[in-house]
């Protein structure tokens, strides 16, 4: 029996394997590289060297763009996640003639060309006479995240218990301390899940940093100017290493706090039943 | 009523077309045990949640304490309420709860401990205080939404079917726990049910609900006894309907003749049910049965059809000449042989009360 249904999946077992290897091995190559004794990005390897990395510590420009990248990350999801709960709380909660319709367009810059986004706004603040900034960047970012926390956070809200919201009303909280009192603290695991789901999107975020940027780069814009000099190519994908490290991280953490929030709550539904 | 403390002008409550609630009047005492009866839909929680202010009526007044509540916003009622959900704040474990609504009173940290600590000692719930909801059983989580209500020392506790999702014996319990509580405490409880044994039990007056309106507001005991309706004496226990003509008299007593019984006695259930179809209604209790032909007037002989032994008491279903549907009568077996001798015998004899019998207006 199991070695029938073994037999028919071999097929698929192999199409699975080959397509891990053609979405992971390219990736792989960075830390490899990283570690190579050469500038040149070519086998055979030469020799284990980790001066790629040290280069890295005393470099002004990169750091200087990592707290960009961070500053912005950091403004962003903060901002995204903060709008994201009050759209979220507010189609979810109140039944406003045109919410769809509402929805919809928060939800477009999801289906929008980031091209097209970044012209656009860019077009819009230099008519208005704005200056390019990381102000700017961060805008752009938040126009692009907004979307994603609302998706986050109305299905958190979704499943709330409209009671819980009463009961705070009933024992004599008015609507602004119900919601930090009640709201929030039951939709801390969806506000977190947000704040670090726009924060990798910010982080690694090029077209619009690189339309609304000025000469003052985020990260990916600083890798992007750094690949027109080959010499420094072995630093960048040591970089690239780091942040792939890093990101692994920051999505294991938001995994392991859904999870764990997810489970609580399962647990809590089964025992009032 | 003259010292109503919760008083309900009017109030209608409409979901579209749709009358949840419609032109409800009710005058509810300082103190009072008060339950809300009826069955599914019958608009008992839109009533409650309107007294709560989750709710806005779309027309009539909610007044208490001669205040009227149409201006005053669910989180400056003098109201608690008690969720069918109870409503636990997961977030928060069992003495946060229980102290959330303490906040605006600006009490120091020792304050803030000795009322929680009080409140959870009424509600039997001492040392449980570092618990998390998902942590309790469905009693204990039922005690924690009654003492975060009662640490508000509110005037009016509202109650949404708290003991709905109970076991039985459970639930036996805390009716008795719930009515000592009220006694003690003092407050005004609204309390709403769709189980009429629970009502009748824990309540001083009891409101049954059709279709958004009261149809009879009384004393449990009346209710049972003086049912003012086939839907009221169908819903509260069990009733024998029989069909019947009116003979004579008004008001408290009169006769009829009734299908089986012929000419018999009745009381006057409703005000004055001065209407051409009547019907006699009788509970099972009021039915005595016996072997030999007892003593008295009223009386009538019957047959067994059917019994059925429930070890405290015993139902009978038994047919009498002249009536198209069979009485059910039922028996306390503090004999266990006569009780055996009743069922084994074939030809019966039934009797009853001069007041067992109630005269109600047959709108069936
Ligand atoms: N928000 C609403 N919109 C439309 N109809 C509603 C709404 N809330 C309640 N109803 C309707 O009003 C009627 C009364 O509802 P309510 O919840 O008061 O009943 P209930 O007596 O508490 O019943 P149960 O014993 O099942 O809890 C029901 O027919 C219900 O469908
Ligand atoms: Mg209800």
């Amino acid at each position: 029996m199991s070695g029938i249904g073994r037999e028919k999946n071999r097929p698929l077992a192999v199409y699975a394997v080959l397509y891990l290897a053609f979405l992971y091995v390219p990736v792989l190559f960075l830390p490899v590289f990283s570690f190579n004794d050469s500038i040149y990005i070519s086998f055979p390897l030469k020799g284990f060297t980790t001066q790629w990395y040290a280069s890295m510590i005393g470099n002004e420009p990169l750091l200087a763009a990592l707290g960009n990248s961070i500053r912005v990350a950091l403004a962003t999801a903060f901002i995204s996640t903060l709008l994201g709960i009050f759209a979220a709380k507010a189609v979810t909660r109140y039944k406003m003639p045109g919410s769809r319709p509402v929805i919809g367009a928060i939800m477009l810059p999801l289906v929008v060309p980031e091209i097209i986004l970044g012209t656009a706004l860019l077009i819009v603040i230099m008519q208005a006479g704005g200056t390019l900034s990381l102000l700017t960047v961060t805008l752009g970012h938040v126009l692009l995240c907004v979307p994603f926390a609302m998706a986050v956070l109305m299905s958190r809200f979704e499943g709330f218990d409209r009671s819980m919201e009463e009961a705070s009303a009933d024992l004599g909280e008015n609507a602004w301390w119900t919601f930090w009192r009640v709201t929030v603290p039951m939709a801390m695991p969806g506000i977190t899940a947000s704040f670090l789901l726009c924060f990798t999107i910010s982080f690694d975020e090029f077209i619009m940093a690189f339309f609304l940027g000025s000469t003052d780069p985020t990260l990916p814009v600083y890798m992007w100017n750094q690949l027109r000099f080959p010499q420094r190519l072995p630093g960048v994908l040591a970089l690239g290493s780091c942040i792939l490290l890093i990101s692994f991280f920051v999505i294991a953490l938001a995994e392991y706090l859904r999870r764990r929030s997810s489970f609580n709550d399962e647990t809590a539904k089964v025992t009032i039943d | 009523m003259t010292d109503a403390f919760i008083s309900l002008r009017g109030i209608t409550k409409a979901f579209g077309a749709f009358k949840a609630v419609d032109d409800v009047n009710l005058d509810i005492a300082r103190g009072e045990f008060f339950s809300l009866l009826g069955p599914s839909g019958c608009g008992k929680t839109t009533l409650l949640r309107m007294i709560a202010g989750f709710e806005t009526p779309t027309e009539g007044d909610v007044v208490i304490d001669g205040v009227s509540m149409s201006a005053v916003p669910p989180h400056r009622r003098p109201t608690n309420m008690v969720f069918q959900s109870y409503a636990i704040f997961p977030h928060l474990d069992v003495a946060q709860n229980v102290a959330y609504g303490l906040r605006r009173d600006k009490l120091d940290k020792a304050e803030v401990a000795g009322r929680v600590g009080e409140a959870l000692a009424m509600v039997k719930l001492s040392g449980y205080e570092s618990r998390r909801s998902n942590e309790l059983s469905g009693g204990q989580r039922q005690r924690v939404a009654l003492a975060r209500a009662l640490i508000k020392r509110p005037k009016v506790l509202l109650l949404d079917e708290p003991l709905g999702a109970l076991d039985r014996k459970l639930r036996e319990e805390m009716q008795l726990e719930l009515r000592t509580l009220q006694r003690s405490v003092g407050i005004t409880f609204v309390f709403v049910t769709h189980d009429q044994e629970e009502a009748l039990t824990m309540s001083d007056r009891v409101a049954v609900m059709s279709q958004g309106k009261p149809i009879q507001v009384a004393s449990p005991r009346d209710l049972y006894e003086r049912p003012n309706s086939v839907e009221v004496a169908d819903f509260i226990g069990k009733m024998n309907f029989l069909p019947c003509r009116r003979l004579n008299g008004s008001g408290e007593a009169g006769e009829v003749e009734a299908d089986g019984l012929g000419r018999v006695p009745v009381v006057n259930g409703a005000e004055c049910p001065d209407v051409a179809t009547l019907v006699v209604a009788v509970r099972p209790e009021k039915l005595s049965l016996h072997a030999d032909e007892p003593a008295g007037a009223l009386k009538i002989r019957c047959r067994m059809q059917n019994t059925a032994y429930l070890g405290d008491r015993s139902h009978y279903v038994v047919s009498v000449d002249g009536l198209e549907r069979a009485l059910a009568v039922s028996a306390q077996n503090a004999d266990p042989e006569a009780a055996r001798q009743l069922a084994g015998g074939a030809s019966l004899w039934l009797s009853w009360a001069p007041d067992a019998l109630i005269a109600l207006p047959a709108e069936r």
